[in-house]
Protein backbone atom coordinates (compact mmCIF):
# COMPACT_ATOMS: atom_id res chain seq x y z
CA UNK A 1 0.00 0.00 0.00
CA UNK A 2 2.72 2.50 0.71
CA UNK A 3 4.67 1.63 -1.78
CA UNK A 4 1.79 1.78 -4.28
CA UNK A 5 1.70 5.84 -2.73
CA UNK A 6 5.13 6.18 -3.15
CA UNK A 7 5.20 5.12 -7.05
CA UNK A 8 2.06 6.51 -7.93
CA UNK A 9 1.88 9.75 -6.11
CA UNK A 10 2.50 12.06 -8.88
CA UNK A 11 -0.92 10.26 -11.02
CA UNK A 12 -3.13 10.33 -8.11
CA UNK A 13 -2.43 12.90 -6.16
CA UNK A 14 -3.93 16.11 -8.53
CA UNK A 15 -6.84 13.95 -8.99
CA UNK A 16 -7.37 14.15 -5.26
CA UNK A 17 -6.92 17.94 -5.66
CA UNK A 18 -9.33 18.53 -8.27
CA UNK A 19 -12.02 16.46 -6.30
CA UNK A 20 -13.75 18.73 -4.51
CA UNK A 21 -13.85 21.62 -7.16
CA UNK A 22 -14.84 19.35 -9.65
CA UNK A 23 -17.51 17.63 -7.41
CA UNK A 24 -19.14 21.29 -6.53
CA UNK A 25 -18.85 22.73 -10.12
CA UNK A 26 -20.47 18.83 -11.52
CA UNK A 27 -23.35 19.64 -9.44
CA UNK A 28 -24.31 23.45 -9.37
CA UNK A 29 -22.70 24.14 -13.16
CA UNK A 30 -22.33 21.58 -15.94
CA UNK A 31 -25.36 19.06 -14.08
CA UNK A 32 -27.51 21.88 -14.26
CA UNK A 33 -26.42 23.07 -18.05
CA UNK A 34 -27.08 19.51 -19.23
CA UNK A 35 -31.06 19.57 -17.20
CA UNK A 36 -32.04 23.56 -18.97
CA UNK A 37 -31.00 21.89 -22.37
CA UNK A 38 -33.19 18.87 -21.59
CA UNK A 39 -36.30 20.51 -19.80
CA UNK A 40 -36.37 23.10 -22.83
CA UNK A 41 -38.62 20.18 -24.17
CA UNK A 42 -40.85 19.89 -21.64
CA UNK A 43 -44.08 21.17 -20.10
CA UNK A 44 -43.37 21.46 -16.30
CA UNK A 45 -44.92 24.54 -13.91
CA UNK A 46 -41.82 23.33 -11.31
CA UNK A 47 -44.45 21.33 -8.76
CA UNK A 48 -46.40 18.34 -10.55
CA UNK A 49 -44.40 15.39 -10.28
CA UNK A 50 -44.99 14.45 -14.21
CA UNK A 51 -43.02 16.44 -17.24
CA UNK A 52 -44.92 16.53 -20.39
CA UNK A 53 -42.57 16.02 -23.31
CA UNK A 54 -43.79 18.42 -26.10
CA UNK A 55 -40.63 18.35 -28.52
CA UNK A 56 -39.88 21.68 -30.28
CA UNK A 57 -43.30 23.19 -29.22
CA UNK A 58 -41.68 25.53 -26.41
CA UNK A 59 -39.36 26.74 -28.92
CA UNK A 60 -42.04 27.48 -32.00
CA UNK A 61 -44.15 29.16 -29.20
CA UNK A 62 -41.15 30.96 -28.26
CA UNK A 63 -40.84 32.34 -32.26
CA UNK A 64 -44.73 33.37 -32.16
CA UNK A 65 -43.86 35.38 -28.63
CA UNK A 66 -43.67 39.00 -29.16
CA UNK A 67 -42.16 39.88 -25.75
CA UNK A 68 -39.33 37.05 -27.21
CA UNK A 69 -38.72 39.35 -30.04
CA UNK A 70 -38.84 42.73 -27.96
CA UNK A 71 -36.66 41.07 -25.55
CA UNK A 72 -34.07 40.10 -27.88
CA UNK A 73 -34.28 43.15 -29.71
CA UNK A 74 -33.06 45.24 -26.19
CA UNK A 75 -30.22 42.45 -25.73
CA UNK A 76 -29.22 43.81 -28.91
CA UNK A 77 -29.38 47.65 -28.01
CA UNK A 78 -27.74 46.34 -24.63
CA UNK A 79 -24.92 44.96 -26.12
CA UNK A 80 -24.45 48.26 -29.13
CA UNK A 81 -24.51 51.05 -26.50
CA UNK A 82 -22.58 48.69 -23.81
CA UNK A 83 -19.49 48.80 -26.21
CA UNK A 84 -19.31 52.52 -25.77
CA UNK A 85 -17.75 51.71 -22.43
CA UNK A 86 -14.36 50.44 -24.22
CA UNK A 87 -13.80 53.78 -25.59
CA UNK A 88 -15.10 56.09 -23.04
CA UNK A 89 -13.24 54.06 -20.54
CA UNK A 90 -10.21 54.59 -22.46
CA UNK A 91 -10.68 58.35 -22.99
CA UNK A 92 -11.38 58.86 -19.48
CA UNK A 93 -8.01 56.59 -18.59
CA UNK A 94 -6.11 58.73 -21.02
CA UNK A 95 -7.21 61.57 -19.19
CA UNK A 96 -6.45 60.71 -15.68
CA UNK A 97 -3.24 59.32 -16.31
CA UNK A 98 -1.20 61.10 -14.60
CA UNK A 99 0.86 60.88 -11.70
CA UNK A 100 0.57 62.48 -8.12
CA UNK A 101 -1.57 62.11 -4.49
CA UNK A 102 -4.34 63.90 -5.65
CA UNK A 103 -4.67 61.54 -9.16
CA UNK A 104 -4.23 58.45 -7.41
CA UNK A 105 -7.37 59.41 -5.02
CA UNK A 106 -9.25 61.15 -8.01
CA UNK A 107 -8.83 57.45 -10.38
CA UNK A 108 -10.30 55.71 -7.29
CA UNK A 109 -13.19 57.95 -6.95
CA UNK A 110 -13.89 56.98 -10.85
CA UNK A 111 -14.27 54.03 -10.27
CA UNK A 112 -16.77 53.85 -7.12
CA UNK A 113 -19.59 53.16 -9.25
CA UNK A 114 -18.27 49.56 -10.38
CA UNK A 115 -18.17 48.65 -6.97
CA UNK A 116 -21.37 49.66 -5.57
CA UNK A 117 -23.90 47.03 -6.35
CA UNK A 118 -26.23 47.06 -9.60
CA UNK A 119 -28.94 47.36 -7.19
CA UNK A 120 -27.71 50.96 -5.68
CA UNK A 121 -26.92 51.92 -9.16
CA UNK A 122 -31.03 51.52 -10.48
CA UNK A 123 -32.04 52.87 -7.42
CA UNK A 124 -29.90 56.24 -8.11
CA UNK A 125 -31.01 56.31 -11.63
CA UNK A 126 -34.52 55.81 -11.25
CA UNK A 127 -34.63 58.78 -9.00
CA UNK A 128 -32.53 60.72 -11.70
CA UNK A 129 -34.84 59.81 -14.16
CA UNK A 130 -38.10 60.91 -12.02
CA UNK A 131 -40.38 63.03 -13.94
CA UNK A 132 -41.42 65.11 -11.27
CA UNK A 133 -38.39 65.90 -9.51
CA UNK A 134 -34.98 63.90 -11.26
CA UNK A 135 -32.58 65.72 -11.84
CA UNK A 136 -32.79 65.14 -15.48
CA UNK A 137 -36.04 66.95 -15.73
CA UNK A 138 -35.25 69.68 -13.16
CA UNK A 139 -31.94 70.33 -15.51
CA UNK A 140 -33.54 70.33 -18.55
CA UNK A 141 -36.74 72.51 -17.80
CA UNK A 142 -34.46 74.78 -16.32
CA UNK A 143 -32.66 75.44 -19.28
CA UNK A 144 -35.94 75.24 -21.05
CA UNK A 145 -35.07 72.42 -23.47
CA UNK A 146 -38.36 70.72 -22.91
CA UNK A 147 -42.09 72.20 -21.45
CA UNK A 148 -43.18 68.78 -19.94
CA UNK A 149 -41.27 66.57 -17.74
CA UNK A 150 -40.20 63.36 -19.72
CA UNK A 151 -40.94 59.61 -18.15
CA UNK A 152 -38.28 58.02 -19.76
CA UNK A 153 -38.61 54.72 -17.81
CA UNK A 154 -42.39 55.13 -18.19
CA UNK A 155 -41.63 55.75 -22.42
CA UNK A 156 -42.22 51.89 -24.17
CA UNK A 157 -39.61 53.91 -26.86
CA UNK A 158 -36.86 55.35 -24.55
CA UNK A 159 -37.13 53.21 -21.16
CA UNK A 160 -34.49 50.67 -22.52
CA UNK A 161 -31.66 53.06 -23.54
CA UNK A 162 -32.68 54.83 -20.40
CA UNK A 163 -31.39 51.77 -18.24
CA UNK A 164 -28.27 50.73 -20.61
CA UNK A 165 -27.32 54.66 -19.98
CA UNK A 166 -27.59 53.85 -16.19
CA UNK A 167 -25.58 50.61 -16.90
CA UNK A 168 -22.82 52.12 -18.67
CA UNK A 169 -22.03 54.06 -15.66
CA UNK A 170 -20.58 51.12 -13.83
CA UNK A 171 -18.81 49.60 -16.85
CA UNK A 172 -17.01 52.72 -18.36
CA UNK A 173 -15.29 52.87 -14.78
CA UNK A 174 -14.50 48.89 -15.15
CA UNK A 175 -13.05 49.66 -18.41
CA UNK A 176 -11.79 52.79 -17.45
CA UNK A 177 -9.18 50.87 -14.51
CA UNK A 178 -8.40 47.68 -17.49
CA UNK A 179 -6.75 50.51 -19.54
CA UNK A 180 -5.11 52.84 -16.83
CA UNK A 181 -3.09 49.52 -15.86
CA UNK A 182 -2.73 48.28 -19.42
CA UNK A 183 -1.09 52.72 -19.49
CA UNK A 184 0.90 51.82 -16.52
CA UNK A 185 2.51 48.40 -18.50
CA UNK A 186 3.99 50.22 -21.71
CA UNK A 187 7.23 50.13 -22.43
CA UNK A 188 9.21 53.86 -22.03
CA UNK A 189 11.29 52.76 -24.69
CA UNK A 190 8.80 52.60 -27.80
CA UNK A 191 6.98 55.81 -26.72
CA UNK A 192 10.36 57.52 -26.17
CA UNK A 193 11.68 56.08 -29.63
CA UNK A 194 8.23 57.60 -31.32
CA UNK A 195 8.84 60.49 -29.98
CA UNK A 196 12.15 60.92 -31.61
CA UNK A 197 10.80 60.23 -34.92
CA UNK A 198 8.60 63.15 -34.44
CA UNK A 199 5.31 60.62 -33.68
CA UNK A 200 3.00 62.32 -31.59
CA UNK A 201 -0.63 63.04 -29.84
CA UNK A 202 -3.36 60.97 -31.80
CA UNK A 203 -0.90 59.32 -33.97
CA UNK A 204 0.63 58.39 -31.02
CA UNK A 205 -2.10 56.66 -29.78
CA UNK A 206 -3.20 54.93 -32.62
CA UNK A 207 0.33 53.54 -34.47
CA UNK A 208 2.22 53.26 -30.62
CA UNK A 209 0.01 52.75 -27.57
CA UNK A 210 -3.53 51.09 -28.88
CA UNK A 211 -1.45 48.30 -30.33
CA UNK A 212 0.20 48.12 -26.73
CA UNK A 213 -3.06 47.93 -25.18
CA UNK A 214 -4.58 45.17 -26.92
CA UNK A 215 -4.90 42.48 -23.90
CA UNK A 216 -6.19 45.36 -22.56
CA UNK A 217 -9.17 46.17 -24.78
CA UNK A 218 -9.56 42.15 -25.51
CA UNK A 219 -10.45 42.12 -21.91
CA UNK A 220 -12.64 45.50 -21.73
CA UNK A 221 -14.77 43.82 -25.15
CA UNK A 222 -15.24 40.19 -23.66
CA UNK A 223 -16.58 41.94 -19.96
CA UNK A 224 -18.40 44.58 -21.75
CA UNK A 225 -20.49 42.14 -23.78
CA UNK A 226 -20.84 39.22 -20.73
CA UNK A 227 -22.15 42.01 -19.14
CA UNK A 228 -24.42 43.70 -21.25
CA UNK A 229 -25.72 40.05 -21.88
CA UNK A 230 -26.23 39.27 -18.41
CA UNK A 231 -28.24 42.22 -17.69
CA UNK A 232 -30.83 41.43 -15.45
CA UNK A 233 -30.73 43.99 -11.61
CA UNK A 234 -31.06 46.99 -13.30
CA UNK A 235 -34.31 45.99 -14.95
CA UNK A 236 -35.48 44.46 -12.07
CA UNK A 237 -34.97 47.10 -9.85
CA UNK A 238 -35.74 49.59 -12.64
CA UNK A 239 -38.81 48.57 -14.23
CA UNK A 240 -39.26 44.70 -13.70
CA UNK A 241 -39.75 44.31 -17.60
CA UNK A 242 -42.29 47.16 -18.12
CA UNK A 243 -44.02 49.10 -19.35
CA UNK A 244 -45.69 46.30 -20.87
CA UNK A 245 -42.72 44.00 -21.10
CA UNK A 246 -40.98 47.06 -23.18
CA UNK A 247 -37.78 46.92 -21.60
CA UNK A 248 -37.32 43.02 -20.94
CA UNK A 249 -33.82 41.12 -21.86
CA UNK A 250 -33.37 37.49 -22.44
CA UNK A 251 -32.67 36.79 -18.89
CA UNK A 252 -35.25 38.90 -17.45
CA UNK A 253 -38.03 37.29 -19.53
CA UNK A 254 -37.09 34.30 -18.85
CA UNK A 255 -36.98 34.94 -14.93
CA UNK A 256 -40.48 35.88 -15.60
CA UNK A 257 -41.91 33.01 -17.45
CA UNK A 258 -40.25 30.22 -15.00
CA UNK A 259 -40.48 32.00 -11.33
CA UNK A 260 -44.14 34.24 -11.78
CA UNK A 261 -45.87 32.14 -14.09
CA UNK A 262 -44.91 28.67 -13.14
CA UNK A 263 -43.30 27.72 -16.72
CA UNK A 264 -40.60 25.70 -16.39
CA UNK A 265 -39.86 24.29 -20.00
CA UNK A 266 -40.67 27.36 -21.16
CA UNK A 267 -37.82 29.03 -19.56
CA UNK A 268 -35.58 26.73 -19.74
CA UNK A 269 -36.07 27.12 -23.75
CA UNK A 270 -35.49 30.81 -23.35
CA UNK A 271 -32.60 30.06 -21.09
CA UNK A 272 -31.09 27.69 -23.73
CA UNK A 273 -31.39 30.37 -26.76
CA UNK A 274 -29.43 32.69 -24.06
CA UNK A 275 -27.29 30.51 -23.21
CA UNK A 276 -26.60 29.47 -27.22
CA UNK A 277 -25.75 33.11 -28.23
CA UNK A 278 -23.32 33.25 -25.18
CA UNK A 279 -21.58 29.79 -26.13
CA UNK A 280 -20.53 31.62 -29.75
CA UNK A 281 -18.34 33.62 -27.45
CA UNK A 282 -17.24 32.02 -25.07
CA UNK A 283 -16.05 29.43 -28.06
CA UNK A 284 -14.20 32.44 -29.18
CA UNK A 285 -12.66 33.41 -25.82
CA UNK A 286 -11.38 29.78 -25.29
CA UNK A 287 -9.83 29.52 -28.55
CA UNK A 288 -7.74 32.45 -28.53
CA UNK A 289 -7.11 31.47 -24.33
CA UNK A 290 -5.46 28.16 -24.94
CA UNK A 291 -3.82 29.70 -28.54
CA UNK A 292 -1.84 31.79 -26.22
CA UNK A 293 -1.33 28.77 -23.71
CA UNK A 294 0.32 27.21 -26.73
CA UNK A 295 2.54 29.89 -27.58
CA UNK A 296 4.04 30.02 -24.14
CA UNK B 1 4.51 57.77 -19.82
CA UNK B 2 1.59 58.14 -22.23
CA UNK B 3 -0.04 61.42 -22.62
CA UNK B 4 2.70 63.31 -21.24
CA UNK B 5 2.84 64.40 -17.59
CA UNK B 6 1.31 67.21 -16.85
CA UNK B 7 4.19 68.40 -14.90
CA UNK B 8 6.02 69.22 -18.23
CA UNK B 9 3.23 71.60 -19.27
CA UNK B 10 3.05 75.30 -18.68
CA UNK B 11 1.50 75.92 -14.81
CA UNK B 12 -1.28 77.57 -16.72
CA UNK B 13 -2.20 74.31 -18.38
CA UNK B 14 -1.57 72.40 -14.57
CA UNK B 15 -4.09 74.71 -13.42
CA UNK B 16 -6.84 74.29 -15.89
CA UNK B 17 -6.17 70.63 -15.92
CA UNK B 18 -6.70 70.04 -12.58
CA UNK B 19 -9.59 72.00 -12.14
CA UNK B 20 -11.04 70.02 -15.16
CA UNK B 21 -10.57 66.82 -13.75
CA UNK B 22 -12.25 67.66 -10.42
CA UNK B 23 -14.88 69.08 -12.32
CA UNK B 24 -15.00 66.26 -14.24
CA UNK B 25 -15.00 63.78 -10.88
CA UNK B 26 -18.30 66.05 -9.72
CA UNK B 27 -20.24 65.57 -13.08
CA UNK B 28 -19.51 61.43 -12.36
CA UNK B 29 -20.21 61.20 -9.21
CA UNK B 30 -23.68 63.42 -9.18
CA UNK B 31 -25.61 60.49 -8.99
CA UNK B 32 -24.44 59.39 -6.00
CA UNK B 33 -23.73 62.78 -3.82
CA UNK B 34 -27.29 63.03 -4.79
CA UNK B 35 -28.44 60.28 -2.93
CA UNK B 36 -25.79 60.78 0.32
CA UNK B 37 -27.48 64.54 0.12
CA UNK B 38 -31.23 62.90 0.35
CA UNK B 39 -30.33 60.42 3.08
CA UNK B 40 -29.58 63.61 5.55
CA UNK B 41 -33.30 65.12 4.27
CA UNK B 42 -36.54 65.17 6.18
CA UNK B 43 -39.41 63.90 4.75
CA UNK B 44 -41.13 67.84 4.45
CA UNK B 45 -38.42 68.32 1.87
CA UNK B 46 -39.33 65.59 0.30
CA UNK B 47 -43.08 66.33 0.21
CA UNK B 48 -42.19 69.66 -0.43
CA UNK B 49 -40.27 68.90 -3.63
CA UNK B 50 -37.35 70.10 -1.94
CA UNK B 51 -34.93 67.83 -4.05
CA UNK B 52 -31.80 69.40 -4.56
CA UNK B 53 -31.24 72.60 -2.77
CA UNK B 54 -29.68 72.83 0.58
CA UNK B 55 -31.44 70.59 3.07
CA UNK B 56 -34.06 72.55 5.12
CA UNK B 57 -32.96 70.13 8.75
CA UNK B 58 -30.44 67.73 8.56
CA UNK B 59 -31.33 64.63 9.63
CA UNK B 60 -28.44 62.36 9.34
CA UNK B 61 -28.57 60.36 12.58
CA UNK B 62 -32.26 60.36 12.61
CA UNK B 63 -32.49 58.44 8.62
CA UNK B 64 -29.80 56.43 9.10
CA UNK B 65 -30.63 55.26 12.84
CA UNK B 66 -34.46 54.58 11.28
CA UNK B 67 -33.71 52.62 8.79
CA UNK B 68 -32.41 50.67 11.56
CA UNK B 69 -34.78 50.49 13.98
CA UNK B 70 -37.85 50.41 11.45
CA UNK B 71 -36.35 47.81 9.23
CA UNK B 72 -34.57 44.57 9.11
CA UNK B 73 -31.68 46.18 7.79
CA UNK B 74 -29.21 44.96 10.26
CA UNK B 75 -30.42 41.67 9.89
CA UNK B 76 -30.16 41.99 6.38
CA UNK B 77 -26.40 43.32 6.68
CA UNK B 78 -25.59 40.23 8.62
CA UNK B 79 -26.25 38.25 6.28
CA UNK B 80 -24.79 39.39 3.85
CA UNK B 81 -21.88 38.93 6.23
CA UNK B 82 -22.58 35.84 6.75
CA UNK B 83 -22.78 34.90 3.08
CA UNK B 84 -20.46 36.18 1.92
CA UNK B 85 -17.38 35.37 4.66
CA UNK B 86 -17.93 31.60 4.05
CA UNK B 87 -18.03 31.74 0.41
CA UNK B 88 -14.64 33.63 0.08
CA UNK B 89 -13.13 30.81 2.03
CA UNK B 90 -14.45 28.14 0.72
CA UNK B 91 -14.45 29.28 -2.99
CA UNK B 92 -10.39 30.18 -2.62
CA UNK B 93 -10.15 26.77 -0.60
CA UNK B 94 -11.51 24.52 -3.54
CA UNK B 95 -10.03 26.48 -6.32
CA UNK B 96 -6.67 26.63 -4.73
CA UNK B 97 -6.10 22.76 -4.72
CA UNK B 98 -7.44 22.33 -8.41
CA UNK B 99 -5.44 25.28 -9.80
CA UNK B 100 -2.47 23.36 -8.17
CA UNK B 101 -3.14 20.63 -9.84
CA UNK B 102 -3.97 22.22 -13.05
CA UNK B 103 -0.90 24.44 -13.21
CA UNK B 104 1.98 22.00 -12.45
CA UNK B 105 1.12 18.34 -12.98
CA UNK B 106 0.64 16.68 -16.53
CA UNK B 107 -2.22 14.35 -17.47
CA UNK B 108 -4.36 13.86 -19.91
CA UNK B 109 -7.86 15.79 -19.48
CA UNK B 110 -5.64 18.89 -17.83
CA UNK B 111 -6.66 21.62 -20.95
CA UNK B 112 -10.11 20.42 -21.13
CA UNK B 113 -11.10 20.51 -17.38
CA UNK B 114 -8.77 24.39 -17.24
CA UNK B 115 -11.49 24.92 -20.09
CA UNK B 116 -14.54 23.70 -18.37
CA UNK B 117 -13.79 26.13 -15.71
CA UNK B 118 -13.14 29.46 -17.78
CA UNK B 119 -16.14 28.78 -19.89
CA UNK B 120 -18.27 28.48 -16.52
CA UNK B 121 -17.38 31.89 -15.80
CA UNK B 122 -19.24 33.11 -18.87
CA UNK B 123 -22.26 31.13 -18.83
CA UNK B 124 -25.76 33.16 -18.22
CA UNK B 125 -27.21 32.44 -14.65
CA UNK B 126 -30.43 31.69 -16.45
CA UNK B 127 -29.28 28.67 -17.83
CA UNK B 128 -28.41 27.09 -14.10
CA UNK B 129 -31.78 29.01 -12.60
CA UNK B 130 -34.49 26.19 -12.60
CA UNK B 131 -32.22 22.54 -12.02
CA UNK B 132 -30.26 24.71 -8.87
CA UNK B 133 -33.61 26.12 -7.77
CA UNK B 134 -34.81 22.43 -7.80
CA UNK B 135 -31.90 21.21 -6.12
CA UNK B 136 -31.42 23.63 -3.35
CA UNK B 137 -35.14 22.44 -2.32
CA UNK B 138 -34.09 19.04 -2.58
CA UNK B 139 -31.08 19.19 -0.62
CA UNK B 140 -33.49 21.27 2.44
CA UNK B 141 -31.42 24.41 1.64
CA UNK B 142 -34.09 26.48 -0.06
CA UNK B 143 -34.29 29.59 1.36
CA UNK B 144 -30.96 28.83 4.14
CA UNK B 145 -27.93 31.12 4.31
CA UNK B 146 -26.11 27.15 3.46
CA UNK B 147 -27.76 26.81 0.38
CA UNK B 148 -26.58 30.49 -1.34
CA UNK B 149 -23.30 29.63 -0.09
CA UNK B 150 -23.00 26.67 -1.47
CA UNK B 151 -24.25 27.80 -5.07
CA UNK B 152 -21.71 30.71 -4.89
CA UNK B 153 -18.69 28.56 -3.53
CA UNK B 154 -19.41 26.67 -6.66
CA UNK B 155 -19.79 29.42 -9.19
CA UNK B 156 -17.29 31.27 -8.12
CA UNK B 157 -14.90 28.19 -7.73
CA UNK B 158 -14.55 28.71 -11.49
CA UNK B 159 -13.11 31.86 -11.83
CA UNK B 160 -10.86 31.49 -9.04
CA UNK B 161 -9.15 28.46 -10.22
CA UNK B 162 -8.32 30.40 -13.72
CA UNK B 163 -7.04 33.16 -12.20
CA UNK B 164 -4.63 30.65 -9.38
CA UNK B 165 -3.99 28.32 -12.00
CA UNK B 166 -2.53 31.50 -14.62
CA UNK B 167 -0.65 32.43 -11.34
CA UNK B 168 0.96 28.97 -10.01
CA UNK B 169 1.79 28.46 -13.68
CA UNK B 170 4.35 31.57 -13.66
CA UNK B 171 6.02 29.92 -10.30
CA UNK B 172 9.52 28.45 -11.28
CA UNK B 173 8.97 24.78 -11.57
CA UNK B 174 12.45 24.11 -10.42
CA UNK B 175 11.17 25.34 -6.81
CA UNK B 176 8.63 21.80 -6.95
CA UNK B 177 11.29 20.05 -8.46
CA UNK B 178 13.78 20.45 -5.78
CA UNK B 179 11.40 20.17 -2.87
CA UNK B 180 10.46 17.13 -4.44
CA UNK B 181 14.38 15.91 -4.24
CA UNK B 182 14.55 16.39 -0.97
CA UNK B 183 11.77 13.91 -0.81
CA UNK B 184 9.23 16.01 0.32
CA UNK B 185 5.44 14.47 -0.72
CA UNK B 186 3.08 16.10 -2.80
CA UNK B 187 0.49 17.38 -0.19
CA UNK B 188 3.52 18.84 1.45
CA UNK B 189 4.85 21.16 -1.45
CA UNK B 190 1.49 22.37 -1.88
CA UNK B 191 0.82 23.39 1.95
CA UNK B 192 4.75 24.58 2.41
CA UNK B 193 5.78 25.93 -0.49
CA UNK B 194 2.82 26.74 -2.81
CA UNK B 195 0.33 28.61 -0.37
CA UNK B 196 2.77 30.48 1.20
CA UNK B 197 3.84 31.93 -2.53
CA UNK B 198 0.32 32.71 -3.92
CA UNK B 199 -1.06 34.69 -0.80
CA UNK B 200 -0.65 38.08 -3.06
CA UNK B 201 -3.44 36.13 -5.68
CA UNK B 202 -5.22 34.93 -2.92
CA UNK B 203 -5.67 38.13 -1.18
CA UNK B 204 -6.42 39.67 -4.64
CA UNK B 205 -9.17 37.07 -5.46
CA UNK B 206 -10.83 37.53 -1.79
CA UNK B 207 -11.69 41.15 -2.17
CA UNK B 208 -13.09 40.57 -5.58
CA UNK B 209 -15.02 37.49 -4.40
CA UNK B 210 -16.40 39.28 -1.77
CA UNK B 211 -17.66 42.24 -3.49
CA UNK B 212 -19.36 39.93 -6.45
CA UNK B 213 -21.13 37.90 -3.65
CA UNK B 214 -22.14 40.84 -1.32
CA UNK B 215 -23.57 42.69 -4.51
CA UNK B 216 -25.64 39.37 -6.66
CA UNK B 217 -29.21 40.04 -6.03
CA UNK B 218 -30.13 37.34 -8.79
CA UNK B 219 -29.34 34.18 -6.57
CA UNK B 220 -30.74 36.05 -3.79
CA UNK B 221 -33.90 36.92 -5.43
CA UNK B 222 -34.00 32.77 -6.69
CA UNK B 223 -32.84 30.98 -3.52
CA UNK B 224 -34.32 32.72 -0.44
CA UNK B 225 -37.95 34.40 0.18
CA UNK B 226 -37.45 35.36 3.85
CA UNK B 227 -36.40 38.31 5.54
CA UNK B 228 -34.43 36.70 8.10
CA UNK B 229 -31.92 35.00 5.32
CA UNK B 230 -32.11 37.72 2.67
CA UNK B 231 -28.84 39.59 1.86
CA UNK B 232 -28.53 43.71 2.02
CA UNK B 233 -29.21 43.65 -2.14
CA UNK B 234 -32.81 41.91 -2.28
CA UNK B 235 -33.42 43.30 1.37
CA UNK B 236 -33.03 46.89 -0.10
CA UNK B 237 -35.72 45.62 -3.21
CA UNK B 238 -38.15 44.80 -1.09
CA UNK B 239 -38.20 47.79 1.34
CA UNK B 240 -38.12 49.80 -2.22
CA UNK B 241 -42.06 48.49 -1.75
CA UNK B 242 -42.48 49.45 1.88
CA UNK B 243 -40.93 52.69 1.86
CA UNK B 244 -42.97 54.30 -1.13
CA UNK B 245 -42.52 58.24 -1.43
CA UNK B 246 -40.21 57.94 1.88
CA UNK B 247 -36.74 58.75 -0.75
CA UNK B 248 -34.60 59.98 2.70
CA UNK B 249 -34.99 56.15 3.77
CA UNK B 250 -34.26 54.44 0.45
CA UNK B 251 -31.21 56.77 0.19
CA UNK B 252 -30.27 56.12 3.24
CA UNK B 253 -30.85 52.23 3.64
CA UNK B 254 -28.88 52.23 -0.50
CA UNK B 255 -25.70 53.99 1.01
CA UNK B 256 -25.18 51.39 4.20
CA UNK B 257 -25.71 48.91 1.62
CA UNK B 258 -22.74 50.30 -0.16
CA UNK B 259 -20.58 51.13 2.98
CA UNK B 260 -19.04 47.42 2.57
CA UNK B 261 -17.77 47.00 -0.77
CA UNK B 262 -16.99 50.51 -1.24
CA UNK B 263 -14.68 50.12 2.15
CA UNK B 264 -13.83 46.98 0.80
CA UNK B 265 -12.20 48.55 -1.81
CA UNK B 266 -10.51 51.66 -0.20
CA UNK B 267 -8.77 49.60 2.07
CA UNK B 268 -7.26 46.79 -0.30
CA UNK B 269 -7.37 49.06 -3.56
CA UNK B 270 -4.44 47.12 -5.22
CA UNK B 271 -5.32 43.52 -4.52
CA UNK B 272 -8.77 44.59 -5.89
CA UNK B 273 -7.61 46.36 -9.05
CA UNK B 274 -4.81 43.34 -9.68
CA UNK B 275 -7.47 40.96 -9.48
CA UNK B 276 -9.72 42.63 -11.51
CA UNK B 277 -7.10 43.73 -14.28
CA UNK B 278 -5.69 40.46 -14.58
CA UNK B 279 -4.28 40.04 -18.41
CA UNK B 280 -4.58 43.53 -19.38
CA UNK B 281 -1.05 44.11 -19.10
CA UNK B 282 0.18 40.47 -20.66
CA UNK B 283 -1.73 37.68 -22.38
Amino acid sequence: MREFWENNQIKIVPWLLLTPALIMFSVYVVYPIIQSLSLSFFEWDGLADEKLFVGFGNYRELFDDDVFWTSLKNNLIWVIFYLLSPPIGLAIALFLNQKGLAMRLIKSLFFFPFVISQIVVGLMFTWFYDPSFGLLNVVLSKLGAISEPLALLSSERAVTYAIVFAGLWPQIAYCMILYLTGLNGISRGQIEAASLDGCSGLRMLWHVILPQLRPATFIAIVVTVIGSLRSFDLIAIMTAGGPYNSSSVLAFFMYEQSITNYRMGYGAAIATILFLIMAIYIAYFLTRMLQQERIR
Amino acid sequence: MFPTPIDKASPAARTAYHAGVWVALLIWLLPLGAMLLTSFRSLSDISMGNFWGIPSEWMIIENYQGVFTTTPMGRFLLNSLMITVPTVAGALAISALAAYALAKYNFKLNIVLFALFIAGNFIPFQILMIPVRNLTIQFGLYDTIIGLVLFHVAFQAGFCTLFLRNFIKALPNSLIEAARCDGAGEFRIFFVLILPLIRPALAALAVLIFTFVWNDYFWALVLVQSDSVRPVTAGLEALKGQWLASWQMIAAGAIIAAIPPVSMFFLMQKHFIAGLTMGATKG
